[in-house]
C-alpha cells in the first residue's frame, strides 16, 4: 500500500470517529445526566464521567403525575396502532404485490401523497370530529390518528414483503386443494412473517414518537411524550433529563433489532 | 364493481378497509379544517385568518421556520452524502458506526431536544465542558441570543433527522453499479469528477425523494424548538400548538396548520418540477 492510500485510510477512520462522536456523545450525555443524583445535577461544572452514579432522578421522575399512566397509556396506543395498520394494512399490501389491478397506481400515489399530509393539519380538525363523536380524549382517538399515519408505510412495506415470496408455491398450494385464504395462511404467511414483524415494529414506533397529535387529541388520557411535553413548562431541569433518556432507550433497542431491515424500509421502499 | 375480469374483486376488496380509513382520517379531517378555518358561527369568515396575521408571533413564526429549511435542509444533505460516501470505503467497524449514526431514525424529536438541552442548559454539559477548559460559559438558549438559540435549534435537527437522508442514500448508493464508478476511474477521472458525473447523477431519484420528504419534515419542526427555547423561537407548527392547547381557540390553530399544508404542498410540487425540468433541457 502506497504512504497516499494510508493517509487516506487513516483520514476515512478519522472522520467515521468523529461523525461517531457527534452523533453519540448527545446520547452518552442525557443518560449520564438522567442517571445522576439529584444533588450532582446541580453542581456546576457538571462532572463528565459517572463518578456519582444513582437511580433517584429516574425513580422521581418515574413516579411523578402522569408518567405511569402515559407510559401504559403509550403501551396501549402503540400496540392498538399496531393491531389495526396490520389489520387494513396487510390485505392492501397483497393487493398491491399480487394483483394487476386498474388504480394500482393511482392507489400508491394516494399512500404516498398522504404521507405528505402535515400532522398538524389532520389533529385539529380530527379532534373536532373526535368531541362530537365521544372519542375524544381516549386512547382509541389517539390509536386511530396514528394507524392513519402508519397505514400508508404498513401497505408499501407490506406489499415489498409479499412480492418477495414466490407466486408459484401459493398455485402449488392452490393445485393441492386450498383455498386462496388457506393457500395464505400456510404458505405466504410463515414466509412473510419476519417482514410482516418489522412493519409492525415500524408502526409501533412511530406511534410511541408522534407527539403533537397524541397532545391535541387528548387531555387526561396523555401518551408518555404527551405528558412529557405538556409538563415541560413548569418542570425541572431533572424530570426532562429523565423524560428524555426514557424516550431515547427505546430507540436504542429498536434499531438494534431493525438493523437488517432498516435500508429496505425507509430506503427503497418508502421512496 | 365489474364483473367482468376475476381479479379485480378480489383486488378491491383487499384495498377496500384501507381506503375507507384514509378517506375517513385523512380527507373528512382536512374538510373539517377548511370549515374551521373560514367559517364562524354567521357563515364564512376570514376573521380567523385576519386574527392569525395579525398575531405579533405569526410572522416570526413564518420566518424562524423558512430559515430553519433553509439553513438545515443544504447542511443536511452534505452531511447525510458525507457519511454515505465514508461508509462506502469500507472502513473499519462500520458496522458499529452505522448503528450510532441511524439511531436517531427512532429517536423522537421531544426526546431529541431534550437530550439536546442537557448539552446547551444554561448549566448544561456545554457549558461545563468550557468552565473545565476554563473559558467561562454562555446564555446558549438565552431569549436574548436569538442566534444561538436558533443554532442550538439547527444542531439538534441535523442530529436527529440526517440518518433518515442517510438510509435513503444509502440505499441509493446499492443500486449504483460499481462498474460505472470503475470505467470512470480506469479513463482517468479524479474523485470529484466521479462523485459529480457518476454517482451523483444515479442518486438522483434517492435524493429527490429525501428532498421532498425531509423539507415537508422540517416544515412541520415543533417539538424540538420547544424542548430547548419554549416559545422564544416561535415556529409555525408551535404556533398551532399555542393556539390549540394554551389559547384554545382551533380555529385560528386550524388557520396556521392549513397555511403549513400549503407551503408543504407547494414546495413538494415546486421540487418535482425543478427536478423534472432539468432531466428535460438534458
Amino acid at each position: 500500500m502506497s504512504r497516499r492510500r494510508r493517509w487516506h485510510r487513516a483520514a476515512v477512520q478519522a472522520a467515521c470517529v468523529a461523525i461517531t462522536l457527534f452523533m453519540g456523545v448527545p446520547i452518552y450525555l442525557i443518560a449520564l445526566a438522567a442517571l445522576s443524583s439529584r444533588e450532582s445535577l446541580n453542581r456546576f461544572p457538571l462532572p463528565l464521567l459517572p463518578t456519582d452514579p444513582s437511580t433517584e432522578t429516574m425513580s422521581t421522575f418515574l413516579s411523578s403525575t402522569g408518567v405511569t399512566g402515559g407510559f401504559l397509556n403509550s403501551l396501549t396506543v402503540g400496540l392498538g396502532t399496531v393491531a389495526l395498520a396490520l389489520l387494513v394494512g396487510v390485505p392492501g399490501g397483497y393487493a398491491v404485490a399480487r394483483y394487476a389491478f386498474r388504480g394500482r397506481d393511482t392507489y400508491q400515489l394516494f399512500l404516498l401523497l398522504t404521507r405528505a399530509l402535515p400532522i398538524v393539519v389532520l389533529s385539529v380538525p380530527l379532534a373536532r370530529v373526535f368531541l362530537d363523536t365521544g372519542l375524544y380524549d381516549t386512547t382509541y382517538a389517539v390509536m386511530l390518528l396514528h394507524t392513519a399515519l402508519a397505514l400508508p408505510t404498513t401497505v408499501l412495506i407490506t406489499a415489498a414483503i409479499f412480492v418477495g415470496v414466490p407466486h408459484e408455491q401459493e398455485e402449488a398450494a392452490m393445485i393441492f386443494g386450498a383455498s386462496p385464504p388457506q393457500a395464505f395462511l400456510r404458505v405466504v404467511a410463515p414466509q412473510a412473517l419476519p417482514g410482516i414483524a418489522a412493519a409492525a415494529m415500524f408502526a409501533f414506533m412511530l406511534s410511541w414518537n408522534e407527539v403533537l397529535g397524541a397532545t391535541v387529541l387528548t387531555l387526561n388520557q396523555r401518551t408518555l411524550p404527551a405528558q412529557v411535553l405538556t409538563t415541560l413548562a413548569d418542570s425541572p431541569l431533572a424530570y426532562r433529563f429523565a423524560g428524555g433518556l426514557a424516550l431515547v432507550l427505546p430507540a436504542l433497542v429498536f434499531i438494534a433489532v431493525m438493523r437488517r431491515y432498516l435500508l429496505n424500509m425507509w430506503g427503497t421502499t418508502l421512496r | 364493481m365489474r364483473r367482468g375480469r376475476a381479479r379485480v374483486p378480489a383486488a378491491v376488496l383487499l384495498i377496500a378497509p384501507s381506503l375507507v380509513v384514509m378517506t375517513a382520517l385523512f380527507a373528512w379531517p382536512l374538510v373539517v379544517g377548511v370549515g374551521q378555518a373560514f367559517s364562524g358561527p354567521d357563515g364564512p369568515t376570514l376573521a380567523y385568518a385576519r386574527r392569525m396575521l395579525d398575531d405579533p408571533y405569526f410572522w416570526p413564526a413564518v420566518r424562524n421556520t423558512a430559515l430553519l429549511v433553509v439553513v438545515l435542509i443544504p447542511i443536511q444533505f452534505a452531511f447525510a452524502l458525507t457519511m454515505a460516501l465514508l461508509l462506502r470505503e469500507r472502513p473499519r467497524f462500520a458496522g458499529a458506526h452505522f448503528y450510532v449514526w441511524v439511531v436517531p431514525l427512532a429517536i423522537s424529536d421531544l426526546a431529541a431536544g431534550l437530550v439536546w438541552l442537557s448539552v446547551f442548559a444554561d448549566r448544561g454539559y456545554l457549558n461545563s465542558v468550557l468552565e473545565h477548559v476554563g473559558a467561562g460559559g454562555y446564555a446558549w438558549l438565552s431569549y436574548e441570543n436569538t442566534t444561538t438559540m436558533f443554532l442550538a435549534v439547527v444542531v439538534a435537527e441535523l442530529w436527529r433527522s440526517t440518518s433518515l437522508v442517510l438510509v435513503i442514500v444509502v440505499a441509493g448508493l446499492q443500486g449504483v453499479p460499481k462498474d460505472y464508478d470503475e470505467a470512470a476511474s480506469v479513463f482517468g477521472a479524479t474523485y470529484w469528477q466521479r462523485l459529480r458525473h457518476v454517482v451523483l447523477p444515479q442518486l438522483r431519484p434517492s435524493l429527490q425523494v429525501a428532498l421532498i420528504l425531509r423539507t415537508i419534515l422540517a416544515l412541520e419542526t415543533f417539538a424540538v424548538a420547544q424542548a430547548l427555547t419554549g416559545r422564544s423561537l416561535p415556529l409555525l407548527v408551535g404556533e398551532t400548538y399555542q393556539w390549540y392547547n394554551v389559547l384554545q381557540n382551533p380555529n385560528v390553530a386550524t388557520a396556521i396548520a392549513l397555511v403549513v399544508l400549503a407551503v408543504s404542498m407547494l414546495a413538494a410540487v415546486g421540487y418535482l418540477r425543478l427536478l423534472r425540468d432539468r432531466t428535460v433541457t438534458r
